[in-house]
């Protein structure tokens, strides 16, 4: 265990998660008004089509498969029994990482070509959009040549991963791991750690809540039932509109 | 009954003279920022004509407003709960920065600071947003006064049911015609904005119903831009936020009219309280199309009876707030006179701004043979343009008028009688008829027997005739502005401690509204 692996391994995935937590809490109540998708789609729509929408759905296809990966290792294995359900899912992981590299290279491009994207396009979304090349680029890599992820993740990687969440880190299986996925996982932890200073807090403001409220919203600066009355009118509690 | 209130408001399109001080008025004082330079939150359209932005009424393209597909329920057109969160990655019914156009400002000083030489120097158009040098392609108004142009007026999304013939004879230069048509956001009952909104930034006020977006929570998932079939709801580019109309709330709970309306030249405006039956709501914007109208004047309560008063101080609306109501311009007009409609009402949002429809382009000719006997009487020149077509209100045939009109009224009815002629042909002959009135009064050569039948018709007595004359032609401020007080001490201090807040203006940021990350 040299310095670099517990640096990488064990300090980088505390410092990410720590990061992730105080900033994007410190963000949300200090500096609400920047949390937004800061969408461009008003200054460009046609290349937008083609770039948003394959990545989306690519990325939180990805994401949504490691999640599982990491948290029900044991089904993926069991999955993973016959050869044919195997590759069915690496098949479909590997579409799926072309998609959405596919698509973030279009909405990188983009960002580039487009004289009124660039008056919008910030250092840091260049920066986040290449790590987020970088990091789907290398994890194709893996998948084409280090088979079955699918099955190595959940013996290698989910106990890695859960011995970071319980505090008991282990990092012997990962020291061993090839460069190229060591690369990966590095990644993975740096781009975490930077996601309090990235448009990537919309992810986390994903407005779920839509589909069990009234489509209506009406909002009284007081309880409208009691301002009338001398008795309770001064004793309401402070109404919830910002 | 579920009483509440709402500030709403009559425009009466006669007394336009498209001057577009409201926009000005507004654009100076809410969207003179970066972002923002694009928005014209009042906006004054010349009809026939496209709009702004482009075609904004055709739904084919923009998707807006409520739908009503086969059963009871009405369903948001192109966004809502499933449509609008599957499209959240991108907006496939987004209208974009072309659809309105590119803004821009002028080198000036360019002028001032080039080398002397040979030319005269230039100032040229530089775009708002890129910095560069752009051609202009539009802009806002870009339309006006174009009545009859192949590219503008034909274009307009509201000639779609005129036969051919029509249309025709609409854009013959002698029967040529227009009216300019302000807009504003419409504070609706139903409003399309607030229920496409996935975060839940957007929300009606209680007290007066002011339709707002909360700047904090809004996340840029563009949805109520679609969703608003008026196009009132505005993305800022910069900012990452969609912002729209607030009716100038701070200007309404110090007591002042909105800006566009104090500024208004024409003095078409007019704002006061309406009462509305909150549990009828839904079933109001349900009814089938050509019901919609009559549905939406329903929801409006008689401020003077006496349940709908009890009911109304149950729910905490203020007494100045119901005198108000009573004393309301509005209410005169919408519904004691039933003399402003809804534009576009088959859109089911509700909207709380009514318009008298104007007369000019509709009664401004029309053709007759037997015209001798007035021709003997008065001045050709005046009256005459061909032995075809004069304008002449005193004939004996003076309803008739109306279905004659030089504009169809099928194409008024589309604006604003969800495409049925029968309510625009009955406002149009009380306001005729409020005509023949003070005409008979003012000068006289129309006599009485003419004049009482005219009024009886449409069901109007001299004394209702005055009153619409009255506020019609020489209301004063305070008669077009009737603004209740906001009892802005009162949610201050719900909010807040008090003393927090003296001295500041009571609205706006304590963070600086910069673009996020
Ligand atoms: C949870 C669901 C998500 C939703 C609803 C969502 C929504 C959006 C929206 C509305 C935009 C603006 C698109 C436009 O310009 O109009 C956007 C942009 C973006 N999103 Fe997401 N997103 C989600 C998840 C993610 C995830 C998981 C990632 C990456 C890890 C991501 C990365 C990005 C990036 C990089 C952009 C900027 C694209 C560009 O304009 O260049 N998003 N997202
Ligand atoms: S006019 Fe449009 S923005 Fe205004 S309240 Fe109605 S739906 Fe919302
Ligand atoms: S200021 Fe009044 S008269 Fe002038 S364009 Fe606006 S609404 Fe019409």
């Amino acid at each position: 265990m040299n310095a670099y692996n517990v640096i990488f391994f064990v300090a980088l995935p505390y410092a990410a998660l720590l990061m992730f937590l105080v900033g994007t809490i410190y963000r949300y109540k200090a500096t609400k008004f920047k949390f937004s998708s800061l969408s461009s789609q008003f200054l460009e729509t046609r290349k937008l089509y083609w770039g948003s929408v394959p990545f989306h759905w690519g990325i939180l296809f990805l994401f949504f498969g490691h999640l599982t990966a990491f948290l029900l290792p044991s089904s993926i294995l069991a999955w993973n029994q016959q050869p044919v359900r195997l590759m069915i899912l690496e098949v479909s992981a590997f579409a799926g990482g072309v998609v959405t590299l596919f698509g973030l290279i279009g909405l990188f491009y983009r960002r580039l070509v487009d004289a009124r994207l660039r008056k919008v396009t910030s250092i840091i979304d260049i920066v986040l959009e290449a790590l987020l090349i970088t990091e789907i680029f290398l994890g194709l890599w893996i998948a084409f040549g280090f088979r079955w992820g699918s099955s190595w993740f959940a013996t290698v990687l989910s106990p890695y991963l859960k011995s970071i969440f319980t505090f008991s880190p282990n990092i012997d299986a990962v020291v061993m791991l090839p460069f190229v996925i060591q690369l990966h996982i590095i990644l993975a932890f740096i781009i975490f750690l930077i996601i309090p200073f990235t448009r990537l807090v919309h992810v986390l403001v994903y407005p779920l809540s839509y589909l069990w409220r009234p489509y209506q919203k009406v909002i009284w600066y007081w309880d409208r039932k009691k301002v009338r009355d001398p008795q309770t009118s001064w004793t309401m509690h402070k109404p919830q509109n910002n | 009954m579920d009483v509440r209130s709402q500030i709403a408001m009559v425009f009466h399109l006669d007394k336009c003279i498209g001057c577009h001080t409201c926009s000005i008025a507004c654009k100076n004082i809410w969207t003179d920022r970066k972002g923002a330079e694009y928005m014209w939150w009042n906006n004054v359209e010349t009809k026939p004509g496209t709009g702004y932005p482009t075609k904004w009424e055709d739904q084919d393209i923009y998707k807006g407003g409520w739908r009503k597909n086969g059963g009871e329920k009405i369903s948001l057109r192109g966004s809502g709960k499933y449509k609008g969160l599957l499209n959240i990655f991108h907006n496939p019914y987004l209208p974009v920065l072309d659809d309105y156009y590119e803004p821009w400002t002028y080198k000036y000083l360019d002028l001032i600071e080039s080398p002397a030489g040979g030319d005269q120097p230039t100032a040229r158009p530089v775009s708002l947003v890129t910095g560069k040098p752009i051609d202009i392609k539009s802009g806002p108004n870009w339309d006006d006064d174009l009545s009859g142009t192949p590219e503008y007026a034909r274009q307009d999304p509201n000639l779609k049911n005129l036969t051919k013939a029509e249309r025709e004879a609409m854009f013959q230069l002698e029967k040529m015609a227009m009216f300019y048509l302000p807009r504003i956001c419409n504070h609706c009952l139903n409003p399309a904005c607030v229920a496409s909104c996935p975060s839940g930034a957007i929300y009606k006020r209680g007290e007066d119903g002011v339709v707002l977006i909360n700047q904090k929570v809004c996340r840029a998932w563009r949805m109520c831009v679609t969703a608003c079939p008026y196009k009132k709801s505005y993305y800022n580019w910069n900012t990452g936020k969609s912002e729209k109309c607030i009716l100038c709330y701070p200007r309404l709970e110090a007591g002042h009219a909105p800006a566009c309306m104090h500024s208004c030249v024409g003095r078409i405006r007019y704002l006061g309280v309406l009462l509305y039956d909150a549990d009828k709501i839904e079933a109001a914007a349900s009814v089938p199309e050509e019901q919609l109208i009559d549905g939406q004047l329903d929801l409006l309560l008689n401020p003077f009876d006496e349940d709908v008063i009890r009911n109304a101080k149950e729910n905490g609306i203020a007494d100045s707030t119901l005198k108000a109501a009573q004393t309301s311009p509005v209410y005169k007009f919408v519904k004691e006179w039933g003399l402003a409609l809804p534009l576009h009402a088959e859109y089911r949002t509700l909207p709380m701004l009514f318009y008298v429809p104007p007369m000019l382009p509709v009664m401004a000719s029309l053709s007759t043979t037997d015209d001798s006997e007035q021709a003997v009487k008065l001045d050709p020149i005046a009256k005459f343009w061909d032995k075809h077509h004069r304008y002449d209100t005193t004939s004996k045939t003076i309803m008739q008028t109306v279905e004659q009109a030089r504009f169809p009224v099928k194409y008024m009815a589309n604006l604003f009688g969800t495409g049925s002629e029968e309510k625009l042909i009955e406002v149009l002959k009380k306001q005729l008829a409020v005509r023949v009135h003070r005409r008979h009064v003012t000068v006289g050569d129309i006599d009485a027997d003419l004049t009482n039948a005219t009024l009886n018709e449409v069901k109007l007595t001299p004394e209702i005739a005055d009153d619409i004359y009255r506020l019609t032609s020489l209301a004063k401020f305070d008669d077009r502005f009737n603004i209740p007080p906001a009892h802005r001490e009162l949610a201050i201090e719900m909010m807040d401690f008090a003393g927090d807040t003296k001295g500041s203006t009571g609205f706006g940021f304590k963070e600086t509204p910069q673009r996020g990350l």
